[in-house]
């Protein structure tokens, strides 16, 4: 435990000297930071907590590369920045996230999907081979992001799983449409909600197991889908295997892996996943609400907040003088699209818009790059703000919340011309 | 951990068969409580408590403890919840003066 302490105590000399008048001038320490597993800071946003970094370490799940490890039981790990270069997250590298240890190895041939509930007109029961010959196949691009994500940047620091930038991704899901699925048993005119239940369950009889809902509109929009497959391939078990619901826009809450129940319901889903976690302040954000959870002083998170992040540069990494800065990232929000990214090299004074990749759907990463050209020595400043479609634009000062959701400060990487 | 108790953690992690080995490198710091916060490790790994620090004061660790009795059902008796919350506060906690 000594080598913790004296971890700890360098960590807040260099946290100092960062901080300090000799901030630019820090770029050894700074290197120091991106040799740290995960390190947020050496991606110029805050740093993670001393003994997240300390404890977090790479590791391969079965079937997975080797990922961020937060946690071993249950497993939550996060995918390393170097996934996060290409549009599409590869399944092998895909994040993982549970909130209860008990996941079975789901049988394909003892798995089925059963429908019910007090606003269905009929109780139905699917096999995967019947699902894929009854409806016709959807397919969406979106991107699935933890509700927490970056959670270990919020300062004050909150409790939880202290995500990184990495519980996301973005894949191909195919699978079939909710609402062709809810059509077929009848979706009553009381229906305010779909409760969705997977396989993996609590650890104990008494933990509440991981049942989420979605409002009834959210369930019949034609792309929320149940999807089998994730970039062409079966989902990987860690990722929900053999079905998991998508709902594209909002946070990966509501993306119930190892899918088995659905119910159509009459009354809101009060259950502790539903009316005591994943909640937001009431107003503190623009995101639409959740009508049939709101309570007096919270209310469900619901989509995820315009967000990007650069990719390409590391906090102190040095650029030869006369050769370009390649600046490259991706940008996301909850499903109008990005409409541009914009760089600042200046400290945020002034911004011109980057090069948007190509459009993968509104509900996908857009790409973006811009190549700058250095001319003189010394250290440069590179910001990167996304804008959606709706005009949404990310936050220059964190909006603190008690469970640590929708982080969206714009990034702020230093970088040394030498 | 009691016998009891670890025998518990050690049957439920068999039959779910998702304990991963490297699990068990996970060490707490040896100091006093430390026995009795290893009954968390019934339902999670012991990386929890280091991930969460050091930043929880006293009110924040007493709040976590309470929620998982609380909100998840741990079996951990009242009597022990101050020993284990004192063992978060002195090893996991946020440091005086932070």
């Amino acid at each position: 435990m000594k080598q913790h302490d004296r971890t700890d105590s360098s960590r807040r000399r260099l946290m100092a000297a960062l901080g300090g008048a000799g901030a630019l001038a820090a770029f050894g320490p700074a290197r120091v930071f991106a040799a740290q597993i995960g390190s947020t800071g050496a991606l110029g946003l805050a740093e993670l907590p001393d003994g997240t970094l300390a404890e977090q370490l790479l590791y391969a799940l079965p079937g997975k590369v080797p990922l961020i490890k937060k946690t071993y039981r249950p497993p939550n790990f996060e995918t390393p920045i170097q996934y996060l270069r290409s549009v599409i997250t590869p399944n092998n590298a895909f994040f993982v996230r549970y909130h209860l240890a008990g996941i079975p190895v789901v049988k394909l041939a003892e798995w089925k999907l059963n429908i019910g509930g007090d606003s269905a007109e009929r109780q139905i029961s699917f096999t995967l081979a019947e699902l894929r010959k009854t409806f016709k196949p959807a397919e969406i691009t979106a991107v699935c992001q933890c509700s927490g994500n970056r959670r270990g940047l919020f300062e004050p620091h909150v409790a939880g799983v202290e995500w990184g930038v990495g519980a996301m991704g973005n894949a191909v899901w195919r699978g079939i449409r909710l609402k062709d699925l809810l059509s077929h048993a009848g979706v009553k005119s009381g229906a305010v909600e779909a409760v969705l239940n997977g396989a993996d369950h609590p650890p104990l009889e008494k933990t509440p197991d991981f049942v989420k809902s979605v409002p009834i509109e959210v369930a019949l929009d034609e792309n929320t889908l149940i999807a089998f497959e994730m970039n062409g391939r079966p989902l990987p078990h860690w990722n929900g295997f053999p079905a998991r619901l998508i709902v594209p826009g909002w946070t990966g809450t509501y993306w119930v892996k190892h899918l088995t129940n659905i119910n159509l319901v009459s009354k809101p889903e009060a259950n502790f996943w539903m009316s005591a976690a994943y909640r937001i302040p009431r107003g503190m954000f623009k995101t639409p609400s959740f009508k049939t959870q709101v309570a007096s002083a919270n209310e469900p998170i619901t989509t995820m907040v315009v967000n990007s992040l650069i990719t390409s540069l590391r906090a102190g990494e040095q650029v030869r003088a006369g050769k370009p800065v390649e600046i490259k990232g991706i940008a996301w929000d909850s499903g109008s699209g990005i409409d541009r990214v914009e760089i600042s090299l200046d400290g945020g004074g002034t911004w011109r818009p980057s090069r948007l990749g190509r459009d993968h759907g509104r509900f996908s990463f857009r790409e973006f790059s811009m190549s700058v050209p250095t001319r003189e020595k010394g250290a440069l400043v590179v910001m990167a703000r996304a804008v959606a479609r709706s005009g949404e634009m990310q936050v220059e000062k964190l909006i603190h919340n008690p469970a640590g959701y929708h982080h969206n400060v714009i990034q702020r990487l230093f970088v040394e011309v030498v | 951990m009691k016998p009891a108790r670890m025998l518990i953690a050690t049957a439920f992690m068999a039959a779910t068969g998702i304990a991963l080995a490297q699990e068990s490198k996970v060490q707490l710091k040896d100091a006093p409580g430390r026995d009795k916060a290893m009954q968390c490790v019934a339902c999670h790994s012991a990386d929890y408590i280091p991930m969460n620090s050091r930043f929880l004061d006293r009110a924040g660790w007493n709040a976590e403890v309470n929620k998982m009795i609380n909100a998840f059902g741990a079996p951990i008796a009242k009597e022990d919840v101050p020993a284990i919350v004192e063992y978060l506060v002195q090893n996991y906690g946020k440091p005086a003066g932070d």
